[in-house]
């Protein structure tokens, strides 16, 4: 041990270290800042501290006493740097709250600085009801808004002169000879699927419709239409009475299923107008006594739209062999639909393109 | 059709119901209640007066009476009366005072021109018999005084309006409809025309068919003698009324009557002025017919004409001539009923715009064994009621008539239904309907149908029809049944009446599908995108006028200019189908703005219409006995405009709205550009964007879409006198691109990228170049001289002004770049920058910008 020196290392007293570690504590609680914390963990756990002085004496010490001494200054170090971390992470929790408050805001600004558009119910109201045939195995099938009188009448077994067709009033487009109409319905894709497609047919399609109707509340030259079809082998009304049926329940929620009643429809044969069970008072309105029910203007049935077996005249005349295939068509109108569905009262508010109309129905329907 | 319930009631036995559970029952047999008129169920106390003294009051400005009236009360009543057709010894209905009439309308005593007036004697109308107030109702001398008028005239009566499909005009006949109410209740039906006609042999005024396709019976009967002043009976004018018909004279009411009661139109003539024999033919060139209407009519060579020896008296089953019309004065009358060819009927009454309650019915279809049985009926009215001697004899022209008749499988009306109904019930419901059922198949049955025109076809498209299978039965429909000839018609009959609402439920296993297609997915994306980027989805009209593009600035020679006309547009000043979805967006945005929204974004996804270059006129009509053939198809094709699906925005007003954060920002041809980038980003691809004049945009505000070398569409800010034009806000955007070719564009499923671990590198560049260098040249240039190593590119800052000299612009981007499998060092990310610049520098003369 050649440097062994008999001195007596002061600061290595308990006492001394002792004393250094309650000054080092009452400096760190006297701290009432991070600042001043930061200036106290200088002073008296920085490298110039007493305690890290005191430290570098233990070297100093005889070896039987330095582990003693190492034991005792590595206490005190410890002490103050617990006390260091606890002060330190107070005075932070106090800083936090403070800035914290100091950040409050008003949440309840408004902020529109972009306002979100909407795309117009009857788009979604055609898509929504487009998903519900999708789900059970159709395909969306289109065509064009500017068709040929052949697929608008002729293939669908409305005769030239048939009275059925002047029922249709029709915008013929360059001359009423020109063979070419807007479409009155929606029912010419009934012909294009059934001429392009492989059989089974199961289609749905939505569209535009024309009839030169002046803008009224109720009327509209322009409207929209979704459109049915199903061939297959052994279609029967059964079946069309079921696939409407599942699709009042989609749109309107269980228990809703629909009624038949006998209609004319050149197109198909047998066919019937389908009536849809009051989806609001559930047909209660129309037994006496009941509240009255503005959806259904207390007849407990919604007339909703036309469907039938397709003529198998118009099977012929897509060159399908009616001996074989049947089906079915159905087909409802969109805006009465909104009109019912959203207790929308004029169609005009549907054609105007007022955004006041079109925001409250947002992305879907 | 207006049914009074009591005049069903003459033919059918119908239980004690409401008019509301006969309405329902018609309903659900197929004759759809559109309202019930209820008559007379409020009248109260109106009873059969005597007139027994009529003072005439003066010093007013209309005659006034004072009447003593006996009631058959304790007392005469004394009542004021400004009518002034009727005297002492009348008998009058009398509302007594607190009676009630119709309309709810109350009676009390009170004072009127200076008298009691204890009651009201009333006109017809005012007891809603007619629409007859030209006086008093003078009621037969021998009406029990006191008795209740109610009772007396039959006012109380309900009347059900059905509406009529255009299949079945036997339902345009009280006797049609009584049929159908008969077998909804169960219950016996008396047939109208179930009378015994006289066999008459010599015929009448003399008649021919010459036309057998324009007509197939002809029957005229004659009567002399006729009292042309005999008046319709109230009964008669009530029914005629109720059931919305004017009543006119005697002899026209009964030939209304009859038409209302049986379905057969019917028209009088005045015997005396025929000339010679009639002869039903279509018309010549060049003649020409005074109808009822007094309109001269210029006739053509398809209308159906009943004509003598002067020429046309008729237009067949629509109006008849005024010449040979009956007039207050004819005593000799010829009755014609006849039976026309539907079509034809069809065509003269649209070629003419006369739609009569006799054309209405015979395009629907009229019972061709009806005109021996109503003409009958019609002279005997006139007889009884008219005092007309009946002439012996009818003139009767007929062509043969083949009836239809269709064999089914017996279980065929359940096959289709999807249910079964024992053969017992299928032959009894077809009878009820008045069809003759026999057993077995006729193999000839089948080659012989006829179309709904009424035209015998039969062949291809019969056999085609046809359907067989065991049991077999024949049906021949009735005659007021020329609407069933296919064998689907008879399963409906059926169906129908076993009751729609029997119909199972069953919900049919379709093949799955393979879900929305990829245009019709981009379409719904490009729609949300646009509304959740702001945007309000408007459905305008396609009508557009020609001055819309002068207002859009297109130049003559535009292909937009190019539009497709309608025959018959609803405006004469829209009759175009538009090219593009601008005017409609644009005049729904002035709406808007109009209504107080001055920040408006709206858009429009829709079809445009665009002739083909050389397409034919014409789309021919094919036949409908098959398929067309694959040309057949091609050639209504190829007469089609385009119409492909394009989507537009017009936007004014701020964009980024003002408010408590500070100022908002103005719509700008960038926000335009960007609504494309949306739609493009939704279809998966990236728009290249070119500077471009093109109306209706402002010149200089101007971009072209396109992606790859095809153009899509344009965006950008509008022509500052397009704006004036449609009187837009100032700096309105507008957008417009075609979906149909975005959709071409799209490319397949993405190509997942490589995400690499490794750190980025970024780099400043500042570059000057000329200001009318287009910032997509540069940044094209700095991406393909960066090369690979370059993750992204952004343009931070543009800057002009001194520093960058006169003329010239400065563009500041930050590039960042990193490698796949390693970090880049500073060497190799400095040599991609400087490759970037040197890139930029040979392509658009970038200078590196010195800091």
């Amino acid at each position: 041990m050649s440097d062994y020196d008999p001195v007596e290392v002061t600061p290595l007293h308990a006492d001394e270290v002792s004393r250094m570690e309650a000054d080092a504590i009452a400096a760190i609680k006297a701290a009432d800042s991070l600042d001043a914390l930061k200036q106290a963990r200088l002073a008296h756990a920085g490298d110039r501290s007493p305690i890290a002085l005191a430290n570098r004496e233990i070297g100093a010490l005889p070896p039987a006493a330095r582990a003693e001494a190492g034991k005792r200054v590595g206490g005190a170090r410890r002490a103050i740097n617990e006390a260091l971390a606890a002060r330190q992470a107070e005075l932070e929790a106090e800083r936090d709250a403070r800035v914290l408050v100091e950040e409050t805001v008003d949440v309840t600004l408004p902020w529109d600085r972009r306002p979100r558009g909407a795309r117009h119910p009857l788009t979604t109201l055609q898509e929504r009801i487009a998903d519900a045939f999708v789900a059970m195995g159709y395909e969306v099938a289109e065509g064009p808004e500017l068709e040929g009188e052949w697929f608008n009448f002729d293939a669908l077994n409305i005769a030239k002169d048939h009275p059925a067709r002047s029922e249709h009033d029709t915008f013929f487009v360059g001359s009423t000879e020109s063979g070419m109409v807007l479409r009155t319905q929606t029912s010419p894709v009934q012909i294009r699927a059934l001429l392009q497609r492989e059989l089974p047919v199961y289609v749905i399609s939505p569209g535009k419709t024309f009839r030169t109707d002046e803008l009224d509340a109720t009327h509209t030259p322009v409207f929209h239409q979704t459109e049915g079809l199903a061939v297959d082998e052994g279609l029967t009304m059964a079946h069309l009475k079921g696939t409407l049926d599942r699709f009042a329940e989609v749109m309107f929620g269980k228990g809703i299923t629909t009624r038949f009643r006998p209609n004319y429809f050149p197109f198909t044969e047998p066919s019937a107008e389908m009536d849809l069970k009051c989806f609001v008072c559930r047909g209660a309105s129309a037994v006496p006594g009941n509240p009255p029910c503005r959806t259904c203007k207390s007849e407990g049935w919604i007339e909703w739209g036309g469907c039938g077996m397709v003529n198998p005249r118009v099977l012929v005349a897509c060159g399908v062999d009616p001996s074989r295939y049947s089906g079915f068509a159905f087909g409802m109108g969109i805006e009465r639909t909104l009109m019912f569905r959203h207790n929308a009262e004029d169609m005009r508010d549907m054609v105007e393109g007022d955004v006041r109309f079109t925001l409250p129905f947002g992305m879907e329907i | 059709m207006k049914v009074p319930l009591s005049w069903l009631r003459e033919y059918v036995d119908l239980p004690a119901v409401t008019a509301h559970e006969v309405a329902d029952k018609l309903t659900a047999a197929g004759l759809k209640l559109e309202s019930i008129t209820s008559h007379g169920h409020d009248v109260k106390n109106v009873v059969v007066g005597h007139v027994l003294e009529v003072e005439e009051l003066t010093g007013f400005k209309k005659p006034i009476r004072h009447c003593k009236v006996e009631t058959g009360e304790a007392e005469p009543r004394m009542i004021v009366c400004g009518a002034t057709n009727f005297a002492a010894g009348d008998r009058v209905p009398v509302v007594l005072p607190g009676g009630v009439l119709p309309g709810g309308f109350e009676v009390g005593a009170r004072k009127t021109y200076g008298r009691m007036s204890e009651g009201m004697i009333c006109s017809e109308r005012e007891l809603g018999l007619s629409d007859d107030h030209g006086g008093i109702m003078v009621l037969p001398p021998d009406t029990p005084i006191g008795a209740d008028v109610v009772e007396l005239l039959g006012l109380r009566d309900d009347v059900i309006e059905l509406e009529i499909t255009p299949d079945i005009g036997y339902a345009l006949s009280i006797r049609g409809v009584a049929r159908e109410a008969a077998t909804a209740f169960g219950v016996a039906f008396r047939d109208p025309a179930d009378v015994e006609v006289p066999a008459g042999s010599e015929p009448a005024w003399p008649a021919s068919i010459a036309d057998p396709t324009a007509c197939d019976r002809f029957v005229l009967r004659e009567v002399t003698g006729f009292d042309p002043a005999a008046a319709s009976p109230l009964w008669m004018r009530t029914r005629l009324s109720r059931a919305g018909m004017r009543p006119v004279s005697l002899a026209v009411d009964i030939t209304n009557y009859l038409m209302l009661e049986l379905g057969q139109p019917l028209h009088a003539f005045d015997r005396a002025k025929l000339q010679g024999e009639i002869v039903v033919r279509r018309a010549r060139p060049g003649e020409r017919l005074e109808t009822l209407d007094h309109v001269v009519r210029e006739l053509d060579p398809d209308d159906i004409l009943i004509t003598d020896q002067s020429g046309p008296i008729s237009m067949a089953g629509t109006m008849g001539g005024l010449e040979t019309e009956i007039s207050d004065g004819s005593t000799d009358i010829v009755i014609e009923a006849a039976h026309f060819s539907a079509t034809g009927i069809s065509r003269e009454s649209r070629r003419h715009g006369l739609v009569s309650e006799a054309s209405k019915r015979f395009e629907r279809g009229v019972d061709r064994e009806l005109p021996l049985v109503a003409s009958w009926k019609a002279v005997r009215m006139l007889a009884e009621l008219g005092s007309a001697t009946i002439q012996p004899g009818v003139t009767h022209a007929e062509v043969e008539v083949t009836p239809a008749r269709i064999a089914i499988p017996a279980s065929y009306p359940g096959r289709v239904a999807g249910t079964s109904y024992a053969k017992d019930t299928v032959v009894a419901r077809l009878e009820q309907v008045g069809c003759v059922v026999v057993n077995g198949d006729d193999a000839a049955v089948r080659k012989g149908g006829v179309d709904p025109t009424g035209v015998v076809t039969g062949g291809a498209l019969a056999a085609r029809l046809a359907v067989t299978g065991d049991d077999m039965i024949t049906v021949t429909p009735p005659s007021w049944r020329p609407d069933l000839t296919d064998p689907n018609d008879l399963a409906e009959e059926v169906i129908r009446l076993e009751g729609y609402e029997n119909l199972p439920s069953v919900l049919p296993g379709a093949p799955a599908g393979a879900g929305l297609t990829e245009g019709q997915r981009l379409r719904r994306r490009a729609g949300r995108a646009l509304a959740e980027g702001g945007y309000v989805e408007v459905l305008s009209y396609p009508f557009v006028s020609p001055d819309d593009f002068d207002r859009l600035l297109l130049p003559a020679e535009d292909a937009r200019r190019a539009a497709v006309r309608l025959a018959n547009p609803l405006s004469e000043d829209e009759p175009l189908m538009r090219t593009t979805l601008l005017p409609g967006l644009l005049k729904t945005l002035v709406r808007n703005v109009g209504r107080g929204f001055p920040d408006v974004a709206l858009f429009e996804a829709g079809a445009v219409y665009r002739p083909r270059p050389n397409a034919p006129e014409v789309a021919p009509v094919l036949g409908v006995e098959r398929r067309p053939t694959p040309e057949e198809l091609a050639s209504i094709e190829a007469a089609l405009p385009e119409q492909p699906v394009r989507v537009a925005v017009a936007l004014a007003g701020e964009f980024e709205r003002s408010g408590w954060w500070g100022k908002g920002r103005q719509v700008s041809w960038a926000d335009a550009v960007q609504a494309a980038r949306l739609v493009a980003a939704e279809a998966g691809v990236e728009l290249s964007i070119s500077a471009d004049q093109h109306e209706p945009w402002h010149p200089g505000r101007c971009a072209a879409l396109y992606v790859g070398d095809t153009l899509v569409g344009h965006a950008g800010e509008l022509h500052p006198r397009v704006v004036e034009a449609y009187g837009l806000p100032p700096r309105t955007a507008a957008m417009e691109l075609e979906l149909t070719r975005l959709e071409q564009a799209m490319p397949g499923p993405v190509e997942t990228p490589a995400v690499s671990a490794y750190p980025v590198a970024t780099q400043d560049v500042a570059l000057i170049v000329p200001d009318f260098t287009p910032v997509a040249d540069v940044e094209a240039a700095l991406r393909d001289g960066a090369g690979e190593l370059l993750e992204s590119i952004r343009l931070f800052d543009v800057y002009a002004g001194e520093q960058v000299g006169e003329g010239n612009k400065s563009l500041a981007y930050t590039m960042r770049f990193r490698a796949p499998d390693r970090t880049l060092t500073a060497e190799e990310t400095t040599a991609a920058r400087d490759a970037a610049v040197a890139m930029a520098a040979d392509r658009v003369g970038a200078q590196l910008r010195s800091s």
